[in-house]
């Protein structure tokens, strides 16, 4: 059993050793970094950050009243879910309109 | 961006194939022809999956048989009755007739997100081209049934003055109502487009930081996500049908669900 465990543990060890490519790309010299730029990076995580916290909240009421109607009322729950699972995307597909412009503002950079 | 990820040989076959084909199509057009590939990624991808479900449904379909059904049989069937109960859930009695771009959409969308785990192929969803394309196609397609369906002088109507709402609030219920229907559109494509390339790119930075045991569980987070993702749009494309095919007193029971469902 350890043997495995040791086995396991040199071919991670391996893996972590072998593979670099973010930290060798660090060393590519730094592209000119406008005010703009920094500041827009910050702006991105800081609204995935909000966008998540309060989705997750908006998601979390949701989900504890369906679980509750479901334990109040098994017999409803096929039609609970159903409604669940659509309000859920619908919170969710705002905080992905969030982490689609902190992506654009980390990879297409329109400035 | 581009520099990311490496080139996938299927998409350089492909290109050796057909590019110059593709290249003197683009100029015959009078269309610019792109650098590199001519035939992008998802093109291929796209493409790759229309034929492998064509392959797969000729050899499967061989093998029905109504007195002894073979497991791959009793597994489509399933998949299609629970299409066919959604659609008869969300649409009604009229629901089944609609199986057909329900179920592409379904088959096409699942198959192209669950592409992105597999190594060597890439999703054709996590480009926004394809998923507009998608939602495009579903947007257009529900405004044709409902024409259809209800005539265009009243399908035009309830635009205006959805049932339940006074008359006199037409002025204020017509532009909310044209940009909800634009913006099912955008969140359509939107979702799809941003679910399934977030997720690609949580494995790739994953991969590039760790590429050992850490990725797997982005990955099954991914297997979930694609099945999910599939179903939800499939699930909006229903609701958005039966709201637009709805005739005057079935509108009721639906008016209050499709009313939120941007």
């Amino acid at each position: 059993m350890s043997r495995k465990f040791f086995v396991f543990g040199m071919m991670a060890l391996l893996g972590v050793a072998f593979a670099s490519p973010l930290h060798a790309q660090e060393a590519a010299p730094a592209a000119a970094t406008t005010v703009v730029a920094q500041w827009s990076i910050i702006t991105a995580g800081f609204a995935l950050a909000f966008a998540a916290a309060f989705g997750a909240l908006g998601q979390a009421k949701g989900l504890s009243a369906a679980v509750e109607g479901i334990a109040r009322n098994p017999s409803a729950a096929g039609e609970i879910r159903g409604n669940l699972i659509l309000g859920l995307v619908l919170i969710e597909s705002l905080v992905i309109y969030v982490l689609l412009i902190a992506l654009i503002l980390f990879f297409v950079k329109p400035f | 961006m581009e520099k990311l990820e490496h080139e996938l040989w299927i998409v350089q076959a492909v290109n050796a194939a057909f590019g110059p084909m593709a290249a003197a199509l683009l100029r015959a057009l009078g269309r610019p022809v792109p650098h590199g590939h001519v035939i992008p990624d998802y093109l291929v991808m796209a493409a790759l999956i229309v034929v492998a479900w064509a392959v797969l449904c000729l050899i499967a379909r061989r093998s029905f048989s109504v007195e002894n059904p073979g497991k791959l049989q009793i597994m489509l069937e399933d998949g299609v009755a629970a299409l066919q109960s959604m659609l008869a859930d969300y649409v009604g009695h009229k629901g089944p007739r609609y199986l057909a771009i329900v179920g592409t959409m379904f088959v096409f969308i699942l198959s192209g997100n669950l592409m992105g785990l597999i190594p060597g192929l890439k999703s054709p969803t996590s480009n926004i081209n394809v998923t507009l394309g998608c939602a495009l196609t579903v947007a257009v397609y529900y405004h044709i049934q409902g024409v259809k369906e209800q005539g265009l002088g009243h399908y035009l109507k309830h635009f205006a003055a959805p049932p339940g709402a006074p008359i006199f609030l037409a002025p204020i219920m017509l532009p909310i109502e044209l940009i909800s229907h634009l913006s099912r559109v955008l969140s359509l494509s939107l979702r799809l487009f941003g679910n399934i390339f977030g997720e690609d790119l949580v494995i790739l930075i994953l991969f590039s930081i760790v590429p050992f045991i850490v990725p797997v569980p982005m990955m099954f987070l991914g297997l979930i996500t694609a099945a999910l993702q599939a179903f939800i749009f499939v699930l909006l494309t229903t609701i958005y049908l039966g709201g637009a095919v709805a005739t005057e007193h079935e509108q009721h029971e639906h008016s209050e669900m499709v009313a939120g469902a941007v």
